[in-house]
């Protein structure tokens, strides 16, 4: 069995998996998409790796060497790592308008505050009047 | 002859830039506080940087990867530096004092950055 | 020798997302991603991938890791700890895992020569590339004459994010005229970093233009300039203030040249159609087809690099901003 490429490749989905569970489990905004950012940098290796030619050296040009790795897959990663920074600045100024609008970054906290908002919106269609001033700054302790 | 003796002069300035490198980092976890860590992390490490550069700079031969070589030294040396005094300045402008047999905390510098913090 | 380098890089790269995962303090989380984003960048050198190598380390252990921090001063630095075990997500990843590591028991074998990934492209490209195109670096001539139409796409991802962060993070005149001073008072009195970062930057602002002029012959490249430009840039805003730097680089200025790189890279395309050849064909553009492909390749390069330099100062500039208005009008 080809034992270093299957380590290659076992680790490649530890780190998948370990991105994936700090997506999903965590509940920090932030923490999110730093875990998202190891899970992008995993399926680079993934690609690099299978252009990786045993004895070979990088594909530039040159008459000292006569077999170069795969050229085609550092191509594709360059673009997704430029793609991948930019989704991140962009979703960290999200991050930053939802921690002033509703005041913490904690994704129960702000589903809580939707919640409510959603229910009080509801009672005031019905014709209750609110008995005391819920707002945004009194909510967040 | 003569390369030879280059051989073993860069193979013995690799291994002893190896070794202060990994002092650095055995420092750095057996150390108590921050500005010994930082003491021992940035002496070190610069060293050892800068043996192991020497040491490829030997096995590079006289071609422009010597020149890139000497580049990088000499940035190495003036950034790395600059980034260790950057945290120890930074490190007591947040209060913390170096833990020392005298009490330093009634300095007026560190007084100062204390009241503040 | 690459393999024992591999085997240790690889399980520094599992430690470091494990601890990444653990922590509580957002602080340490983002050091440790920009560690990540260091070690992986070494380990693409071990696989040959110097191109990308050079592009994680200037762009995840540099921009990124910076805007992190920026954001992380304007929201707190600590995560609050949950109040369940998740069961589920830790099943879920479980499970997974267990289909994709089931998967991988069928890839080809690592490194050798023969896999299907080498067969149908790639030997063309390798093979005719100096022909063609008379570039040394292929994953260059691939990059912006091959594939060019993909490099327009990703250039445009750029500009969308930097019109989608400035829309986003807009600051009123009045927070501005607040932010009068010329420098902020703490940095007046480190001599030491002013000196040594007035020192640095002009030969960072020429070695992010040799890299950009380079990038035919070694790794380098309109991105890897741009993000090195920026980062320049960024160190200097850091040490003598927003105001002083905004004098350089006003807004007007910045939004103007993130739309001319674009403009650049799709006019040498509409040029190349106006010629008689096809969209982004550079064969056309002087007399002789592998000429033309050289000004083409400098030409859409160059259009990168300045959109990719602009684009990341404004979001540095964006993030800064943000922090200013909170310190004066954010209770």
């Amino acid at each position: 069995m080809n034992l270093i490429g299957l380590y290659n490749y076992w680790i490649v989905v530890t780190l998948m998996m370990i991105g994936f569970y700090v997506v999903i489990a965590h509940e920090n905004l932030i923490k999110k998409l730093v875990g998202l950012s190891i899970f992008q940098t995993s399926v680079f290796f993934f690609y690099i790796s299978t252009g990786k030619i045993h004895g070979a050296t990088a594909p530039i040009l040159d008459p000292k060497y006569d077999l170069y790795s795969n050229p085609l897959p550092h191509v594709l990663i360059l673009t997704a790592i430029v793609v991948g920074i930019a989704t991140t600045a962009l979703g960290l100024a999200l991050v930053v308008r939802i921690q002033e609008s509703y005041g913490s970054i904690e994704e129960y906290e702000i589903q809580s505050q939707d919640t409510q908002d959603q229910m009080e919106s509801q009672l005031e269609a019905y014709g209750f009047r609110k008995k005391h001033d819920l707002s945004i700054q009194n909510l967040d302790e | 002859m003569i390369e030879l003796l280059l051989d073993i002069l860069s193979w013995v300035l690799l291994l002893s830039g190896s070794f202060f490198c990994l002092t650095g980092g055995i420092g750095l976890m057996r150390f108590p506080e921050f500005f010994s860590r930082i003491h021992a992390a940035s002496l070190t490490d610069t060293l050892g940087a800068s043996l192991i550069l020497m040491g490829l700079m030997l096995q590079a031969g006289i071609t422009i990867t010597l020149a890139k070589l000497i580049m990088i030294l000499i940035l190495s040396l003036i950034a790395g530096t600059t980034a260790s005094h950057a945290m120890a300045k930074a490190a007591l402008k947040s209060g913390m004092c170096p833990l020392d047999q005298v009490d330093r905390s009634q300095q007026p510098e560190i007084k100062a950055y204390k009241d503040k913090s | 020798m690459e393999t024992l380098i591999d085997i240790v890089l690889l399980s520094f790269l599992v430690l470091t997302a494990l601890a990444v995962a653990k922590m509580h303090d957002l602080f340490a989380v983002v050091m440790l991603s920009g560690i990540y984003s260091l070690l992986s960048a070494s380990l693409f050198l071990d696989l040959d991938a110097v191109d990308v190598a050079f592009t994680e380390a200037s762009v995840g252990a540099g921009i990124s890791t910076l805007l992190f921090l920026a954001s992380l001063k304007l929201v707190g630095r600590y995560e609050k700890r949950t109040r369940y075990r998740p069961m589920l997500a830790l099943g879920v990843v479980l499970a997974t895992g267990t289909l994709l590591i089931y998967g991988t028991l069928d890839m080809p074998h690592f490194g050798s020569p023969d896999t299907p990934v080498h067969q149908h492209v790639a030997p063309r490209y390798l093979n005719d590339s100096m022909a063609e195109i008379g570039v040394p670096n292929v994953v260059t001539s691939v990059l912006a004459s091959y594939r060019g139409y993909d490099t327009l796409g990703e250039t445009l991802v750029i500009f969308t994010a930097g019109i989608g962060v400035t829309s986003l993070l807009r600051v009123s005149r009045r927070t501005k005229r607040e932010e009068q001073q010329r420098v902020p008072a703490d940095m007046q009195q480190q001599i030491i970093l002013r000196v040594v970062a007035k020192w640095m930057l002009p030969l960072i602002m020429v070695f992010a233009l040799y890299v950009q002029f380079h990038g035919d012959y070694g790794p380098g490249g309109g991105f890897q300039a741009g993000v090195i430009f920026a980062a320049g840039v960024i160190l200097y805003t850091m040490l003598y203030g927003l105001s002083t730097t905004q004098k350089v680089f006003p807004r007007k200025m910045l939004e103007l040249f993130a739309a001319l790189g674009v403009l650049l890279y799709g006019g040498v395309g509409i040029t190349c159609l106006l010629l008689g050849g096809n969209f982004l064909d550079y064969n056309v553009l002087r007399h002789d087809p592998v000429h033309g492909q050289h000004l083409g390749i400098l030409l859409v390069e160059l259009g990168v690099g300045i959109t990719v330099a602009s684009v990341m100062i404004m979001i540095f500039f964006k993030f800064t901003w943000r922090t200013v208005k909170h310190k004066y009008f954010v209770k």
